[in-house]
């Protein structure tokens, strides 16, 4: 069964192509956006760009370190640079660079992580971005925006626009489903309750959104109402809709395509422990490098699926109903 | 265009007094590798090589100066109050809570830093990415990036000299302190950049050397540099001397990230007084 289908939402196409007609887009209406390529323009799909703008498009080679410097030289002078590459690629080789000459420096530089996540499959672990959040995470000035679907995809890549300063935006190679209509409202750093519930709340981001609104679907053939969370801004994090939750239904499953240690489920259990200490449970990637292999295949082994979800929901069910009793 | 060099040397000589108080009442910095790089840098704004206005200081028709080589931060904060950027006395708050005197420079914090850097091998691309924006804005500013030598040894920097020669910038200038001299010993025991100049050239640019303490030499050839219009990014090899104008600085190349105590920076400014 594909993600979303329990839930009704209808399928979506891969994000990376979404991800090219949001960049497409902004640059039709901004001229100050300018697209900074690390040699991937073909996967990431930011060569949409290279056509319509061949001038505004600028091939750095396959070099991220000087590639994100020159972003911040970039934005200095007035543009706002987007630096696309793999996520792994852009954080892993140019974290310093990123770190001091975006994060530090406040520069209006936009980078996007393309292939977050396992769900590159077969290309395998040396790509995957699983560790990107806990990685941009570490740098306190850049605002993460972790899209999960076309609509919020659009929404994500205007936004970075509009806010002045660092941000992350994560794309992937999956095709989400559609989680959104057309015209839904957003706004960086406040949640998105898709679902309200008393029993317990799912908080999810990119991919896992879908998951957790099928789960929603699962449970509520069992009578159980659940709230879900779309937390499509990772810094800064939604603290009054995520102490609300824990408060009003007292059990959080947190769901994340990333690794669990220093993930988006430990950052929501900080706030949790601190505001509304209640049952947690997450649904993440242990400390495991996954294998290549069909998106589908991985997301079952590694168990990043609506059942898996399920299953960590009637977990924080059973202890909410102990600590009660 | 003339210059005067005898009140360019007078300036070095109080700019190497300024860096030697700052980094002695702060009792930390590294003097040393200011003072390699003095006379490049009093070319550079005083020799009327950088177009810069203190009252307007990111006007967006500036010349731009990055400091790659960040541990040099006093010797820039020494020159930008001089310049007329910040008060002087500002400079003696360097590595002090809440002054914006970083120990490595931290652009934002003061005008006239174009760039945060201290992490070496990065000015280099942030140069570049100036330097790119200038001529798609067809400005006719120029970028100067100023690298130590133990800094090339930065994979980043030859990205970064690949993609300026592939995009022919030339309106980038690189300079490089080649004091001869990182951290733990002499560049060419612990990493060798010989051929240095070959390396360059092999990347595609205008190779000029000098001599990093010949005022009229510097100015010489930073200008030519600058009037050239060649499409090609050019560097100046600049041949200096780690520790200079403090004998007992130069020959000892420990002190890199030390400063002087109280007894040797007197001992220090007497030298340079007299030299």
């Amino acid at each position: 069964m594909r993600i979303g289908e329990r839930a009704g939402l209808k399928p979506g196409r891969p994000m990376r192509d979404v991800f090219g007609e949001a960049l497409l887009a902004v640059c039709e209406k901004d001229p100050r956006v300018i697209v900074l390529d690390g040699d991937l323009g073909n996967s990431t799909k930011a060569d949409l760009v290279r056509k319509r703008f061949p001038e505004r498009f600028l091939n750095m080679g396959i070099a991220e370190s000087n590639l994100v410097g020159v972003a911040s030289g970039l934005s200095a002078c007035g543009f706002i640079p987007f630096v696309v590459s793999f996520s792994s690629f852009l954080l892993c080789n140019a974290y310093d660079q990123i770190r001091l000459g975006v994060a530090m420096s406040r520069a209006n530089v936009k980078l996007v992580g393309s292939h977050g996540g396992i769900t590159l499959g077969k290309d395998g672990p040396t790509q995957m971005g699983i560790e990107d959040l806990a990685l941009v995470g570490g740098l306190p000035t850049v605002t993460i925006l972790v899209p999960c679907d076309r609509v919020s995809m659009h929404w994500a890549v205007q936004a970075a626009v509009e806010r002045t300063g660092p941000v992350f935006i994560r794309s992937s190679r999956y095709a989400m489903p559609e989680v959104y209509e057309d015209g839904a409202s957003f706004e960086v750093g406040k949640a998105n309750v898709l679902r309200e519930g008393k029993d317990l709340t799912i908080v999810a981001c990119g991919l896992m959104v879908g998951c957790a609104l099928d789960a929603w679907a699962m449970l509520r053939e069992e009578g159980i109402e659940a709230r879900v969370i779309d937390l499509h801004t990772i810094r800064p994090l939604d603290r009054d809709t995520l102490v609300q939750a824990a408060r009003e239904t007292g059990a959080l499953v947190v769901a994340e395509e990333h690794l669990l240690h220093g993930g988006v489920g430990a950052n929501v259990a900080r706030i949790v422990a601190e505001e509304a200490p209640c049952p947690m449970r997450f649904v993440g990637l242990a400390d495991v490098y996954p294998d290549s292999a069909d998106a589908d295949d991985l997301l079952r082994e590694y168990g990043l699926t609506s059942e898996v979800l399920f299953g960590k929901c009637h977990e924080v069910l059973e202890l909410k109903g102990r600590i009660v009793t | 265009m003339v210059r005067d060099i005898p009140e360019l040397r007078r300036i070095a000589k109080e700019l190497r007094l300024d860096v030697l108080e700052m980094t002695t009442k702060a009792a930390s910095g590294h003097p040393s590798s200011c003072f390699s790089a003095v006379e490049i840098m009093v070319a550079l704004y005083f020799g009327g090589i950088l177009s810069y206005n203190p009252r307007d200081p990111f006007w967006e028709g500036r010349d731009r100066f990055i400091l790659s080589k960040g541990h040099a931060a006093p010797l820039l904060y020494a020159v930008l109050a001089r310049a007329g950027f910040f008060p002087r006395e500002q400079l003696w708050t360097l590595r002090t809570l809440h002054s914006p005197l970083q120990g490595h420079p931290v652009y934002r914090l003061l005008p006239g830093v174009e760039a945060t850097t201290g992490s070496l091998g990065q000015g280099l691309s942030i140069g570049l990415g100036h330097a790119l924006a200038g001529k798609m804005q067809g400005q006719s500013f120029r970028v100067y990036v100023l690298l130590g030598d133990g800094e090339c040894q930065e994979g980043q920097v030859w990205e970064a000299a690949m993609a300026a020669a592939h995009f022919q910038v030339g309106n980038l200038t690189a300079i490089v302190d080649y004091n001869k001299f990182q951290e733990t010993g002499p560049i060419a025991r612990e990493m060798n950049l010989e051929p240095f100049r070959k390396k360059w050239e092999a990347f595609g640019w205008w190779v000029e050397e000098v001599d990093g303490h010949d005022l009229g030499a510097l100015c010489e050839v930073l200008q030519q540099m600058k009037t050239a219009r060649r499409a090609q990014p050019s560097v100046l090899i600049a041949h200096t001397v780690k520790g200079k104008g403090v004998s007992f600085v130069e020959q000892d190349f420990t002190f890199h990230g030390r400063a002087l105590t109280e007894e040797q920076a007197k001992r220090a400014r007497e030298e340079i007084l007299c030299g």
